[in-house]
């Protein structure tokens, strides 16, 4: 990719690229703006900028990711996610059959989550500027009426179901950035959720609250909910589903699965008398066949969260500030 | 003969200890007339008599073994006053009203004089469970609120029968206004229950008759709950272990008096008057060898050992030594001995309730002694090592806390109380008021949400207790210690400062308050780990104090923690990565190889990854450790250090110490450790390098002081952080340096993370007074 004279060209070929893999209505209007109309309902919005190292991972890529991770953050709030735009921030030099195969598995997400990219924008900074690619999306979507979710609807009594493993995200990339190896390949859950949230604000519309666990893994979410709800909340080491490859991983890394983002799960908080069905509708789904009711919300006026461990002690499950640093003293 | 009078003021641990009986008996054995009362501050008397009988008085007062044995006299001043006509009595007058009561008071063991009246058949308390008197008993585990009275402690349910009454309002009864003070009519009573709910008539048989059965029994104490069991009984011990879920951690082992503590411990004059003390402590003396199961303090040179502190403890012994009457059998030796281990699920709190102890401890115990006595606040056990000549407080808990540190005079006149809220581990909080600083019982690690919410009840009820609403909240500089997170709330919700303090500063800061020394001195931090001024981690630390500044002079050299904390609970990581940067290939150290995980901690230290350094000289023992396969993976806290220790102490009980030329050197600001690492992973014999390493170690540090001290010009060093447990380091390095310069330890409290709340409080002190002094805001970060 070269920048300057040349430029001209290779912009007209990218927008060609982008054109022909996003193909959508909107899209193929070659305006400066999208313009749609949307179902009734309130409409939420939501963005967030890619930015990760390895761009290619198992289990996914940057492409796949930023439209996951934005269309999970509209479908958190139960809305079904309906647009998205993307902004692509290009390192010169940067290989086109990459992007190529960036930009395919950014459409292929997009169709698989049943949202077109409807707007689009493409800058190339010079080499060393930026780390080969950076896609930013936001995702606008409806709620449909009568679901109305939140941290601060959270109540002491509350279940907390999480939607499947935790940990797999992080662990994949760490391993595969960091070229370590182990016995077998750790993938990354990446993927959307909008169709597992879909069935299950249909099946129980009185849900809480609904959140995925990104950066800072389910501790961070835990937490912050916890200060919402002014609440505390009690889990379980032995209903946390961490599969082997990755406990493992985390044990010799050092890393607390806790604290590992996760791209294709959700915490969901669920009054009391309808988690067992909530849990069923939730496995009766592909992407929440492992399912599992992990806690439970308590009354706490200090809001922690704790964990009763595998060998019956509790421990606190903190909320660090930044980087995880040493503490045992 | 001419009549004079005085007024004396006394400060200190002075309100409900029987310090105004003590008073009242004394002037009228002396003939002086006048009153006593409690003070703001402590006792003020009003003396008249002749000069000779007032300077009888005075002396008796500052006498210590005078005094109730629970007093500390912290000042005694006496002014001239106007003699009073007519005055012919002494009396003991009610307090003002208004007053601040100071009196929380440790608790206290069960004294000789309860214990003759125990096990005399005609005494009205014979086998009372629950006997005490103004000298013993349980003080702080049973006070709700002030002023201490009756009705505001645990016992407030339990109404004076007529005899205890009559007791408790005479002044020169020995139970003259001792709140906890029962009788077998209208006190507590215990009570036996079986796991299968069954009660029995006879508690103390009926739990000894269990633990002589090889079964588990918890006793309701003072300050908690304990797991008991046969300590001569190897499976016994052994189950308690596996039910625990605590593998290899030492426990204590108490036994009915000296002669026979004597059998299964080394003892010594200053050991035995330790262990008699009114605290009771559980005491680390040199075991005799095979005197025990191993399985009580496995692969450890010392063992913990405590004298019976609550009448309950003894009633057990007496049975178990068919009764006797009187006291002749308490100098016998017993046969009997238990172990006694807090009872708690691993990490959480002590067990204080009864509700709790069934429920939490149904999988452990086999029966339980209960009574009907609550205790209010928990108070583990104290502990005390005394592995070597002298005394070092390991745990702050019963009979020591709250412990009262009187601040320098030039800290009293701020007018200001701070409260500081510790680091993470073994945690304790700090209150200062007037001359004092009060630090608390060991709360336990913050990892845990219990011991968390036991920093936050403690900070109420201490607060409450002593009456302080502090001007300032002092927490460590780590950010993610629950206590800096309490901090955070804490400074919000009271809208008062927050200030930040350096780890290591604290530790040392903490052993100069209890010197009251001022002016500038250095001082050596060795420690687990601390986060640092610079944001690294520390833990092998030369700091340049001076008042509530100190100054990074130099630190050992830094070892890697591949997986971060987790290295700290498996030290053959830490042995793995001094390898990787000594660059070594050594037979003696092939078993490293073995540990699960090799192949990944060693691209974690090929690609610096997640390998966090640290200057920590608690991480070096864990390495030596390590690197010598005396321990590769940790059970608890400490767990290799001390192995390493005992290893030491094992092959110098029949070696003279190994000669070798020195290994540590200084380069630049660093003491370089990688040559004495190499050196040691050439040695055969494990004994021989642990005492090289302690030989070395010690000799490596004496140069580094004493060069920094040549050149800074200063001659008194403070010894902190928590490798100063390690009792041979601490002994040796004491007493060569003490050659050259003033030399300072921890006495008071412990050297360790549980003294880091009052090294916090006395440097925000003393940056408040700087600010007030200079309102100088500078180096006061809030
Ligand atoms: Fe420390
Ligand atoms: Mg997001
Ligand atoms: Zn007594
Ligand atoms: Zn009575």
């Amino acid at each position: 990719m070269v920048h300057g004279s040349g430029g001209k060209a290779m912009a007209q070929l990218i927008d060609q690229l982008f054109l022909q893999a996003f193909s959508n209505p909107y899209l193929d209007q070659l305006n400066d703006q999208a313009s749609f109309n949307l179902p009734p309902g309130k409409v939420v919005m939501a963005t967030d900028s890619h930015v990760i190292s390895p761009l290619f991972f198992p289990g996914g890529d940057i492409g796949a990711l930023s439209v996951h991770g934005t269309v999970n953050d509209v479908a958190m709030s139960g809305a079904v996610p309906k647009h998205l735009s993307a902004g692509f921030i290009l390192e010169e030099g940067f290989p086109l059959a990459d992007l190529k195969r960036i930009v395919d598995s950014m459409a292929a997400a997009a169709e698989e989550a049943g949202v077109s990219i409807v707007t689009g924008d493409t800058k190339v900074v010079e080499r060393g500027k930026g780390d080969g690619c950076f896609i930013n999306t936001t995702g606008i979507g409806v709620v449909p009426d009568g679901i109305e979710l939140g941290g601060d609807r959270v109540k002491p009594g509350d279940k907390i179901i999480v939607s499947g493993s935790l940990g797999d995200h992080g662990v994949a990339i760490m391993s595969l950035r960091e070229n370590l190896t182990f016995e077998t390949t750790i993938e990354s859950d990446s993927q959307s959720l909008h169709d597992l949230v879909a069935t299950m604000v249909e099946a129980v519309p009185e849900l809480h609250c609904l959140r995925d666990p990104t950066r800072g893994g389910i501790s961070a979410t835990l937490n912050e909910i916890a200060q919402q709800a002014g609440a505390g909340m009690q889990i379980y080491e032995e209903a946390i589903l961490v599969k082997p490859q990755v406990k493992a991983a985390c044990e010799f890394l050092g890393l607390d699965p806790l604290f590992v983002a996760n791209e294709g799960k959700l915490v969901a908080f669920c009054p009391a008398d309808k988690a067992e069905h909530l849990v069923e509708v939730m496995r009766s789904h592909p992407k929440g066949a492992e399912a599992a009711i992990i806690g439970e919300v308590t009354e706490d006026s200090l809001n922690f969260v704790q964990m009763q461990t595998a060998f019956g002690g509790n421990r606190m499950v903190d909320w660090i500030n930044g980087e995880q640093l040493p503490r045992i003293c | 003969m001419s009549i004079y009078a005085k007024q004396i003021e006394i400060h200190g641990q002075v309100q409900g200890v029987g310090f105004r009986p003590f008073v009242f008996n004394l002037a009228n054995r002396l003939g002086i007339v006048g009153h006593v009362a409690n003070g703001p501050e402590g006792v003020s008397i009003f003396a008249q008599g002749s000069s000779s009988q007032l300077t009888d008085l005075l002396e008796s007062l500052q006498t210590a073994h005078e005094q109730p044995t629970m007093a500390k006299v912290h000042s005694l001043v006496a002014t001239h006053a106007e003699a009073v006509r007519g005055l012919d009595t002494f009396e003991i007058v009610k307090s003002a009203e208004g007053e601040v009561d100071l009196a929380v008071t440790p608790d206290a063991a069960v004294c000789q004089d309860c214990l003759e009246e125990l096990f005399d058949p005609n005494d009205r308390r014979y086998l009372y469970p629950f006997i005490n008197c103004t000298n013993c008993g349980p003080r702080y585990s049973l006070i709700k609120s002030l002023p201490y009275d009756r009705a505001n402690t645990t016992m407030a349910p339990f109404t004076l029968c007529s005899p205890c009454d009559q007791e408790y309002k005479h002044p020169e009864n020995r139970r003259f206004h001792a709140q906890p003070t029962a009788c077998a009519s209208c006190g507590p009573s215990l009570k036996f229950r079986g796991v299968d709910g069954k009660t029995d008539p006879d508690p103390i048989g009926a739990a000894l008759a269990l633990m002589q059965q090889g079964k588990i029994v918890a006793i309701k104490g003072i300050g908690g709950f304990h797991l008991v069991c046969d300590a001569q009984n190897p499976e016994a011990v052994q189950r308690l272990r596996d039910r625990k879920q605590r593998p290899e951690k030492p426990f204590a082992v108490m036994g009915a008096n000296l002669e026979s503590l004597r059998s299964i411990a080394e003892l010594s004059r200053a050991r035995e008057e330790r262990l008699k003390g009114h605290d009771a402590p559980i005491c680390l003396c040199p075991k005799v060898e095979d005197a025990l199961p191993d399985v009580v303090a496995p692969g450890l040179n010392w063992l913990g050992i405590m004298l019976p502190h609550t009448p309950i403890h003894y009633l057990l012994f007496h049975r178990a030594a068919q009764q006797p009457t009187g006291t002749a059998w308490l100098k016998e030796q017993q046969t009997l001995t238990l172990v006694m281990t807090s009872a708690n699920l691993s990490g959480n709190p002590l067990i204080t309730q009864d509700e709790e102890a069934l429920k939490q401890l149904a999988h452990i115990a086999d029966g339980f002694l209960l009574h009907n006595r609550a205790i209010e606040t928990r108070c583990d056990d104290s502990v005390i090592s005394m592995v070597s000549s002298q005394a070092s407080i390991v745990r702050s808990g019963r009979g020591l806390a709250p412990t009262r540190v009187k601040l320098p005079d030039s800290l009293k006149g701020l007018g200001k109380s701070v409260l500081a809220v510790g680091a993470f581990f073994k945690n304790t909080i700090c209150l200062t008021k007037g001359d004092s600083a009060y630090v608390s019982q060991y709360i336990g690690d913050l990892d845990n949400p219990e011991c968390c919410r036991n920093l936050s009840e403690t900070v109420a009820h201490l607060c409450s207790l002593l009456d302080i609403r502090p001007d300032l909240v002092v927490a460590d500089l780590h950010p993610d210690f629950y206590s800096s997170r309490f901090a955070r709330e804490y400074a919000q919700a009271n809208q008062i400062p927050l200030m930040q303090v350096q780890h290591h500063h604290a530790h040392v800061a903490a052993v100069v308050c209890e010197h009251e020394i001022d002016g500038d001195l250095l001082g050596v931090a060795l420690d687990g780990l601390g986060l640092g001024d610079d944001g690294q981690l520390w833990g092998g630390e030369l700091l340049k104090v001076s008042g509530h500044r100190s100054e990074r002079i130099a630190h050992f050299s830094k070892l890697k923690m591949p997986g971060g904390d987790r290295a700290a609970r498996e030290p053959w990581r830490i042995a793995s990565a001094a390898l990787h940067e000594l660059n070594i290939e050594s037979e003696q150290v092939i078993h490293l190889k073995e540990n699960e995980g090799y192949a990944v901690v060693q691209q974690l230290l090929e690609k610096n990854l997640n390998c966090p350094e640290t200057s920590s000289a608690g991480r070096l023992f864990d390495a030596v450790a390590a690197l010598l396969d005396i321990k590769q993976r940790s059970d608890y806290e400490a767990h290799a250090a001390m192995l390493l220790e005992s290893a030491a102490w094992q092959y110098l009980k029949s070696n003279p110490w190994p000669q070798e030329s020195p290994l540590l050197k200084t380069e630049g600001n660093e003491l370089v450790i990688w040559p004495l690492l190499q050196r040691l992973t050439e040695c055969e014999d494990k004994g021989y390098a642990a005492a090289l390493f302690h030989r070395q170690l010690v000799d490596g540090l004496v140069s580094w002081v004493t060069q920094a001290g040549e050149r800074y010009n200063l001659t008194t060093v403070a010894l902190a952080g928590g490798c100063f447990l390690n009792q041979l380091l601490l002994s040796e390095l004491q007493a060569v340096l003490a050659e050259q310069m003033q030399v300072l330890v921890a006495q008071k409290l412990p050297c360790n993370d549980g003294a880091i709340s009052l090294g916090q409080a006395h440097i925000a002190l003393q940056a408040l007074a700087v600010e007030n002094n200079d309102k100088n805001r500078d180096g006061l970060c809030v």
